[in-house]
């Protein structure tokens, strides 16, 4: 590995960053469609839970996983489909024909889409703790960076590896993503503690890294509610999230190389509607 | 040195994903070509002749089905890391890039791919944009520009990295006059201040590939069928005459094909303003009364007759035994 082709790949992540990182200063309707919006979900749930007089922190895991649901969004609509719609639209010869790592252009849109759905997340965090005044009682901050970093790495990772299989499946990639949508708000418990499944359950719906990594900073950011509701120990979940950081990364490298050898031998990825 | 681009009993066939779907398609069929460093080289053919795929092949974006391809001495198969760092395409109609990017960021954001320094990227961006007359347009957003400005943008994207060789497909398709006059002089422009440089153009407009390039392959079923320089395709037809005739809306034109002395015969016929233009390719001038005569004896009116100088599309004509339309 020369100097030369990590400085191409370095330059390849932010050139394929930059569209999405601007994105957010070009296109301000996104403050109402990704931040508004999505509190109007998340304010149903809290209103539920005021009304039922259930526990203060309820309220809280409503609004931390509302702002959660933004990366998942993300990961569908932006990482999973994504190169399926940069194939339609010319982008993908492109970036094929490029002297570049494909994991470089995957890196780029994922550091981007992180980028810009963190703002969105961190906004709708933000007015949901004003408007319905949650008291918060951080216990680490420094593992709050720990968790939401391999979260994060973890569940952008697995969207690098949906991205690669969604070229497989082409045009349904999009009914993919429609399955893929409100079964996993269930199943990794964005509006309820995932504990609440049961063991199983809730163990088979952490091979979404958003399950664990909700569950964590939910146990963080109420220290006093792990043993009622946590599902398993912040360090346990945080290595199970690294564990995973790992495993998706490898297994969208492996899939993007097997979908552009396919690609090369049947002509698909850089024919149209396909 | 090596050649720019050697191929080798070049083919591909496309299959069918379901065999219900259809027959094989041999898109390439033993292609051998050769291409010097240096050249303006032109591949000239129908929709369909195997020129996108060609170019595909030595892209580095599609594998043969046997044969070989070589880019700049690397094999397209084994090497395509190496092939890739030496080439770029454009392709008539692109779309590519995004739409809430402004041009100068789009180009940017294809040089970051290639690895260049973000501050000789804008220098060369800048000077480019201005060669094309786009500098006004440069903070424009790439959604807002027209059909012509897009196309000029993604020539651009093709030389910004000065590639060794540069493949581009129908680069003027649909376009109007200047705006392919504007891309057109720059790829010459291109070839001539930089020797080294190669270019492999695929072109269905005969006049553009007369008038750019240095040697033309004229490919029709995935075969080429003869390879060139213009003027020596051109002397091809020189010992036949080509004649072209106006007529009033012709019926039963078959007839014409078979007088004796027309080697080649082909026609277009346009309803809308009751015409129909036959060409001939003639191995005997004798046959133009014939000919006359048998329009004449169908009842249709001689509107327009011309015996003209051999054209590429003659030598197309001559050698496939049809139009490009």
């Amino acid at each position: 590995m020369t100097e030369t082709w990590l400085l191409r790949n370095m330059r390849a992540v932010r050139g394929r960053a930059y569209p999405r990182i601007i994105g957010s200063t070009r296109e301000p309707s996104w403050v109402f469609f990704d931040v508004v919006l999505p509190l109007l979900t998340v304010s149903a749930y809290a209103y539920i839970y005021k009304f039922m007089k259930a526990p203060e922190e309820f309220v809280g895991f409503v609004i931390l996983g509302g702002a959660m649901t933004a990366f998942w969004l993300n990961i569908l609509w932006s990482m999973a489909s994504q190169l399926y719609w940069e194939k339609e639209i010319g982008n993908l010869s492109l970036y094929l024909m490029a002297p570049i790592s494909r994991m470089s252009i995957l890196a780029g849109m994922a550091v981007g889409g992180l980028f810009e759905t963190t703002l969105r997340a961190t906004s709708t965090l933000v007015i949901g703790i004003l408007v319905f005044g949650i008291a918060l009682s951080l216990s680490s901050p420094v593992m709050l960076i720990v968790v939401f970093v391999v979260t994060m790495v973890a569940l952008y990772g697995m969207g690098m590896m949906f991205a690669s299989l969604y070229l497989l499946f082409g045009r349904e990639a999009y009914h993919m993503s429609n399955l893929m949508t409100e079964p996993i708000y269930l199943a990794s418990g964005f509006y309820f503690p995932v504990k609440a499944l049961g063991f199983w359950a809730a163990a088979g719906s952490s091979i979404i890294p958003i399950t664990l990594g909700l569950d964590a900073l939910r146990q963080l950011f109420y220290p006093s509610s792990v043993s009622e509701y946590g599902f398993l120990a912040i360090g346990t979940e945080t290595l199970i999230l690294a564990i995973l950081c790992i495993v998706f990364i490898v297994l969208s490298k492996l899939s993007l190389d097997y979908m552009e050898k396919l690609g090369k031998t049947s002509g698909r990825l850089t024919l149209r509607w396909q | 040195m090596e050649p720019a681009v050697e191929t080798e009993s070049l083919t591909r066939v496309f299959n069918p994903k379901k065999k219900k779907e259809g027959k094989s398609v041999t898109a390439l069929d033993s292609v051998d070509l050769r291409i010097e460093r240096g050249e303006l080289f032109g591949l000239l053919g129908p929709n369909g002749a195997g020129k996108t795929t060609l170019l595909k092949i030595l892209s580095t974006l599609l594998l043969p089905t046997s044969g070989k391809a070589y880019v700049a001495g690397f094999d397209v198969e084994k090497d395509f890391q190496e092939v890739r760092k030496r080439i770029n395409m454009v392709s008539g109609g692109e779309i590519s890039g995004y739409g809430l990017l402004t041009v100068r960021e789009n180009l940017w954001m294809f040089t970051q791919f290639y690895g260049m320094k973000s501050a000789v990227a804008f220098k060369q961006i800048d000077t480019m944009l201005e060669l094309f007359g786009m500098v006004d347009k440069k903070n424009e957003k790439v959604r807002t520009l027209s059909t012509g400005m897009r196309q000029k943008m993604n020539v651009i994207r093709g030389f910004v990295t000065d590639p060794d060789i540069l493949f581009l497909d129908e680069p003027t398709l649909g376009l109007d006059v200047n705006a392919s006059r504007v891309i057109r002089d720059y790829i010459v422009e291109w070839v001539e201040k930089k020797p080294d440089k190669t270019v492999l153009l695929t072109t269905h407009y005969m006049a553009e590939a007369d008038q750019l390039c240095d040697r033309i392959a004229i490919i029709d079923d995935g075969k080429i069928l003869a390879c060139d320089a213009p003027d020596t395709l051109k002397r091809l037809v020189k010992t036949s005459t080509m004649l072209k005739i106006d007529v009033t809306l012709l019926n039963n034109k078959s007839v014409l094909g078979e007088i004796p002395g027309v080697e080649k015969f082909t026609y277009t016929d346009d309803p809308a303003s009751n015409l129909t233009s036959l060409k001939f390719v003639l191995q005997d001038e004798s046959a133009v009364s014939d000919i006359v005569s048998e329009i004449v004896h169908s009842g249709a009116k001689i509107l327009a007759l011309r015996k003209t100088e051999p054209t590429l599309e003659d030598v197309f004509i001559k050698m496939v035994g049809k139009g490009f339309e």
